[in-house]
């Protein structure tokens, strides 16, 4: 390598570094805080706690309403694992009916659904709530995994449907042959197959449902329903007042948790999602 | 084979491809089409969700209601004989909204570009490198990000303790102040540009290396090669990007209902479309009106949709050198 190539590169490199420090310096802060003495941590910028404490987690893992945050963990995760379990098996039927199918109104459903993609979901909000009340389900997780076992995340069918499209054709006709009829040829051949696709779709589900709070605003209406990002927003008051910093901090780093664990065990899918789909974000 | 058995296979064919599609199909019919029709008609009505027999057609009283103050009409007689008065805040969420979105948008996206060119190097640790801008893509719109921001941006926050290190002074409240909320909001969203610069990264990659040594050869700057070849090769990219994150940026909600406190901040200077709509439906139980918001947004939506597919024939190039 050239002198002058060697001396950009480590330019490039110590600027990268750089910035992603300044990325993520706010996150890490926050982890950091989340030990300090109350009192301590707005005074304190430093990465480097001059003391530890883990009464911000007993403070704040106390909750709201005579309701802890081991139940809203709870909560969160059997939602999450609900929604996941609905998109998985409503998508990836759609999808194989759009990518792998042939039937009258293929291209009119399909131009539909691309055409949902694009729906603010705010037009049908309202009346959506309130056939969701009349259902009796306001106040349950209802609102909020059953329209999943309906395949309303129109993302999901076009990312599976991309994903199919690229599978070869062979095994399919072989277990034609073989005398395997659609339900067989999806089960045994395309949901194989479409695994890594379906990793994705079942990645972006759950972070998603974890991190929505529009929803959980509307639909979670007790405190012992409420799902943790339903829940940290009761730290923060009406005018926007927040008496228990450590503990709103240390909930709110533990919330992350899920999420840091998925990404970093799964980071190959996320960026097979991201980049074949544009998933938002 | 026969006629009739042709037919027969035919149906049975349709017949199980329509059972795969059915879940689909039952969802976008019952809670897609029914709910933006009976929106649609909520939207010429005054219902209210505590008292739904009173329900009556005010015509297009509620879009006076949003659009009547521009014309300094601050109370009218819809056709019921109700008399309505102009919503003072709407004209307001709406230039929150517009300022939101066309300020954050194309800032997000160069700052993405930027960083996938950065990362689009023959460099050790990319990956990695990825992740870490990724981060905060990942965590940045939910709600621990949200009372983080808040706390980052306050007066005695993380921010002005910084500055104060480096000798600045009198500094404000971020976040409660009216003249800076919103552009705290924007900072939080270009923060979160993990996504774009993901969808950028794999694009560039598509582009061959040669296109850029032969412009070298050539004599072509770094500048030049970038607004002759990276750009117009990239644009299709670039379009997605734009109009997928424009969608997302009108309909942004919880980063300003969790930083205004459940409401539009000081001044409503945080007053997003959304979280305005979502107070007059579900705080003031005005549904009928939120309807009509939320037909609204959909037309601005589609509006500028077409509007930026419509101009990208003049900067969006398809199959160049293919």
């Amino acid at each position: 390598m050239k002198k002058g190539t060697l001396l950009r590169h480590t330019f490039t490199h110590i600027f990268i570094i750089a910035l992603g420090l300044l990325m993520i310096y706010p996150i890490v802060w926050m982890i950091i805080s989340s030990f300090k003495p109350n009192n301590m941590i707005f005074s304190d910028p430093g990465i480097i706690p001059k003391a530890v404490t883990i009464d911000n987690y007993i403070s704040g893992w106390k909750g709201y309403a005579g309701t802890s945050f081991g139940r809203f963990f709870t909560n969160s995760i059997l939602m999450c694992a609900g929604a996941v379990i609905g998109n998985l098996i409503a998508c990836t039927m759609a999808a194989y009916a759009f990518a792998r199918l042939k039937f009258v109104g293929r291209g009119f459903w399909f131009a539909v659904m691309m055409l949902t993609l694009m729906l603010p979901a705010h037009v049908t909000l309202v009346p959506r709530y309130i056939l969701f009340n009349t259902f009796g389900w306001v106040g349950s997780y209802l609102p909020i995994i059953v329209p999943k076992f309906l395949a309303t995340d129109a993302f999901f069918v076009f990312l599976l449907v991309q994903f199919m499209r690229s599978l070869p054709k062979e095994l399919e006709e072989a277990a034609i042959i073989d005398g395997a009829g659609k339900v067989g040829v999806f089960l045994r051949i395309i949901v194989p197959l479409a695994s890594p696709a379906l990793v994705t779709v079942a990645l972006f589900t759950f972070l998603w449902t974890w991190d929505d709070f529009f929803n959980h605003l509307l639909y979670l209406t007790t405190p012992e329903t409420f799902s943790v990002s339903r829940a940290l927003r009761t730290f923060v008051g009406d005018a926007g007042a927040v008496t228990n910093w450590g503990g709103a901090l240390a909930m709110a780093a533990l919330s992350m948790i899920p999420p840091f664990i998925l990404f970093f065990s799964l980071q190959k899918y996320f960026v097979e999602g991201i980049s074949t789909t544009g998933i938002k974000g | 084979m026969s006629r009739k058995s042709r037919i027969i296979k035919s149906f049975k064919r349709n017949a199980s491809a329509y059972m795969f599609l059915a879940p689909w199909l039952l969802g976008f019919l019952v809670l897609t089409v029914y709910p933006m029709a009976y929106s649609l008609w909520l939207g010429f009505t005054d219902y209210d969700f505590t008292m739904p027999d009173a329900t009556q057609w005010i015509g297009i009283g509620n879009y006076l209601k949003m659009f009547g103050p521009m014309f300094g009409q601050s109370e009218f007689m819809a056709s019921s004989g109700e008399l309505i008065r102009a919503d003072p805040y709407y004209l307001k969420s709406l230039a929150v909204t517009f300022t939101y979105v066309f300020v954050s948008v194309p800032l997000k996206l160069i700052v993405a570009l930027g960083v996938a060119m950065l990362l689009n190097q023959k460099i050790r640790g990319v990956s990695f490198y990825r992740a870490a801008y990724y981060i905060p893509t990942l965590l940045g719109g939910s709600v621990a990000i949200a009372v983080l921001w808040r706390k980052l941006f306050e007066k005695d926050g993380l921010v002005n303790v910084l500055l104060g290190v480096i000798g600045f002074t009198d500094l404000p409240g971020w976040v409660t102040n009216p003249k800076y909320a919103l552009w705290t909001l924007v900072l939080l969203t270009v923060w979160q540009f993990g996504s774009s610069m993901i969808i950028f990264l794999a694009g560039l990659k598509q582009i061959p290396q040669e296109y850029y040594e032969s412009a070298s050869v050539d004599g072509a700057t770094k500048v030049r090669q970038f607004f002759s070849i990276t750009i117009p090769l990239l644009s299709p990219v670039i379009l997605f990007n734009l109009v997928m994150q424009m969608i997302y940026a009108f309909q942004a909600f919880t980063q300003a209902y969790i930083i205004g406190g459940g409401s539009g901040g000081v001044l409503n200077s945080t007053l997003f479309y959304t979280l305005h709509l979502y107070l007059q439906g579900w705080t003031y139980h005005e549904m009928g009106y939120a309807s009509a918001m939320a037909w609204v947004l959909l037309l601005i939506i589609g509006l500028l949709t077409a509007l930026v597919f419509r101009t990208s024939g003049l900067w969006v190039s398809y199959g160049v050198g293919e």
